[in-house]
């Protein structure tokens, strides 16, 4: 089993990327069924406006905020121009919409910043941390603590507070909420600027590992939608576990097997779970309402 | 609106005016100046247009002046299809430079083939100069090249067993194919073969693999984009100690800069005399053109100059001198004097085409460029 450990670090510093991603699938999936294909570039936006206001001389914790900040600000302009108009339309269709705004974000963000991959400073440094014979770097321990962060916040928000559980009432049921008088605009503009803040944060974090350019979006959209699925689309639990797992199994493939096959074999298991547990691992059972 | 109108009128006279009293050259291009490859065309247009302007105002080619027409495909082989039949039918051009990617220089190649027009295209692959074709010739070297000079270098420092570690994208499995097929000749075993997706965040299980298998004496990582930059940091990370070679696909500044000048210490690479131009030796034959043309590009431009720009840079090099040794502008006369072409000296490397040679490189068009301090040095 030589190696062992090292391929399980891989696997958690890549999960963990995979989970953040995910995670901010969650909301916006909770409030409006909706899947949003955007969240991969909330993620680039993230980075991007992260390494150009830090080049620009903003001290890094700033430029993250900044980031955050400014994606939200896109998230919220997002429902407003583009999913409220649209309001009553089936959810395929609010999805089609989201693939739409992904183009329009990546081609924008390839004229406004440049087509450069780009990196920032990792947060406590680049030399590695030796345990137990294998080495991980700290910057992976912050990707990994980020990811358990908004997982925890996640679940609060979802079961402890009651603009949470606001955002579940209106994906539930629009009119019903309605009635009870929620405020659904209110929810639906709020879940976005979370969702988008979420996948901001996550690009701040990966982004000393992964490097960011306009264009990683796409690849981290759909590695953290397949966690999603694995784990269960809406529940925080299964974009966490969800994404660990997937990055374990690619890790210990191309570790132990090949690396040939290492994405072969994810999605082998993906399949299979979705084949026996179509809702994912921690999917809430669909019922119908009659 | 008036005034606009006048002023368009006026230069549209004054365009026609110029073009009536001289007679010119009509000297054709399609790159991707936008797109997924916008990267490889958009220095490309800009060197293109830059030398354009220096020619015809020192006078032209034998006293005639280029006209340039420029279309940007877009890196689709169907525009480019297209904007070739252009060229040839609607703008009578007598040469075309361009195909910055593999596949739009097969949509023009056809195009120049048939109608007999001599093309010079930017794109990589093997196939476009293997089997030769009359009328179609190359400035950038093949990936195959590149790994005979990374491996002769191996031999030079005794190193047998090399762990390979490539990416899955278009560039590193066509370079990985190339250097598994030449290894044996340089007398090296490829005893580890691995690969990572391109957008894959850490290679570390792949490179304890490597690490773990025996006698591996160097790491090779063919691969474009961010893989060579995590792949160096890895291996900084798992503290390997065997030397790591890249290729030429991340020969930049920018590569350093994202892998760290920490981890990339050491790592050697083959790349062209455009990457070193202030460390080239009084006496060096390429010294004059690279130094020339990386200050002229990079004063109009305010970027540094990439090796793609200085593919363009030696295309029209070639394309001017074969015109001017022609002495007129048919075609089929241009495409012979092409052929001809015998020492000529330009960014990539010395040219020197022959009917079975329309790429006219040899290895010597490569320097082996090691970091050191964050910066590069050539071997030798």
């Amino acid at each position: 089993m030589d190696g062992l450990m090292q391929f399980i670090f891989s696997g958690l510093t890549v999960g963990a990327v995979y989970a953040l991603v995910a995670l901010g699938f969650t909301i916006i999936y909770n409030a409006s069924d909706v899947v949003n294909f955007s969240q991969g570039e909330f993620v680039m936006l993230g980075g991007m406006i992260t390494v150009f206001t830090f080049e620009a001389g903003l001290p890094l914790p700033l430029a993250a905020v900044v980031a955050i900040a400014v994606t939200a600000g896109v998230g919220v302009a997002l429902n407003k121009l583009a999913i409220e108009p649209a309001r009553g339309a089936p959810v395929v269709s609010l999805i089609i919409i989201t693939i739409g705004a992904s183009i329009l974000i990546r081609g924008a963000s390839q004229l406004i910043f440049d087509k450069q991959l780009h990196r920032f400073p990792a947060f406590s440094g680049d030399e590695p941390l030796q345990v137990l014979g294998a080495t991980i770097l700290p910057q992976s321990l912050w990707v990994i603590g980020g990811a358990l962060l908004v997982f925890v916040a996640l679940w609060l928000f979802f079961t402890k507070t009651l603009t949470g559980k606001a955002v579940l009432a209106t994906a539930n049921n629009r009119l019903a909420a309605q009635l009870v008088g929620i405020n659904t605009n209110y929810v639906m503009t709020l879940s976005f600027a979370l969702s988008a803040a979420i996948g901001a944060l996550a690009g701040v974090l990966v982004t000393p590992i992964t490097l960011v350019g306009y264009d990683v979006g796409v690849g981290l959209a759909l590695k953290g939608f397949a966690a999603a699925m694995l784990g269960g689309m809406g529940n925080p639990k299964g974009a966490l576990v969800g994404g660990l797992l997937l990055g374990l199994c690619e890790a210990l493939t191309a570790g132990f097997l090949s690396s040939q096959y290492k994405e072969a074999v994810a999605f082998v298991i993906i399949l299979a779970v979705l084949f026996v547990m179509p809702q994912g691992l921690f999917g809430r059972k669909s019922t119908e309402r009659v | 609106m008036k005034s606009f109108t006048t002023t368009a009128l006026a230069t549209l006279i004054a365009v026609g005016a110029v073009s009536a009293a001289q007679a010119e050259i009509r000297i054709g291009v399609s790159v991707a100046a936008t797109g997924p490859a916008a990267f490889l065309g958009d220095p490309e247009a800009k060197t293109i247009e830059m030398l354009v302007e220096e020619l015809n105002a020192n006078g032209g080619i034998n006293g005639e002046q280029v006209e340039l027409i420029v279309y940007d495909d877009g890196a689709d082989p169907n525009k480019a299809r297209t904007f070739a039949t252009r060229l040839v039918e609607d703008d009578e051009v007598v040469a075309i430079i361009g195909g910055s990617t593999t596949g739009t220089t097969m949509s023009i190649m056809d195009v120049a083939q048939e109608e007999g027009i001599p093309f010079i295209s930017l794109a990589g692959a093997i196939a476009i100069i293997d089997p030769v074709r009359e009328y179609v010739f190359k400035t950038p070297h093949t990936d195959r090249m590149a790994c005979e000079k990374i491996f002769t270098d191996m031999q030079a420092r005794g190193i047998s067993k090399v762990g390979m570690i490539s990416g899955t994208d278009g560039f590193g499995a066509s370079m990985q194919a190339q250097c598994k097929d030449v290894a044996g000749n340089f007398g090296v075993e490829i005893v580890a073969d691995e690969t990572y997706g391109p957008q894959d965040a850490d290679m570390t299980p792949q490179l304890t693999r490597i690490k773990n298998t025996d006698g591996v004496q160097a790491l090779l990582n063919p691969g474009f984009g961010q893989g060579p930059a995590i792949v160096t940091r890895n291996v900084h990370q798992l503290g390997i100690e065997q030397p790591l070679y890249q290729s030429h696909g991340v020969a930049s500044d920018g590569f350093i800069k994202l892998a760290g000048a920490e981890a990339a210490e050491g790592v050697r690479l083959p790349g062209t005399a455009l990457l070193i131009a202030e460390l080239l030796q009084e006496g060096d034959a390429q010294r004059e053109v690279v130094q020339g043309y990386k200050a002229a590009y990079e004063a109009k431009y305010g970027e540094s100059v990439s090796t793609f720009g200085g593919y363009a840079h030696d295309a029209f090099a070639l394309m001017v001198d074969a015109i001017a040794r022609a002495g007129s502008d048919d075609p089929a006369e241009i495409r012979n004097a092409l052929e001809a072409t015998a020492g000529l000296v330009g960014t990539t490397g010395t040219y020197t085409f022959s009917a079975q040679d329309h790429l006219g490189l040899d290895l010597s068009a490569f320097r082996m460029l090691e970091i050191t301090n964050g910066g590069w040095s050539a071997v030798e």
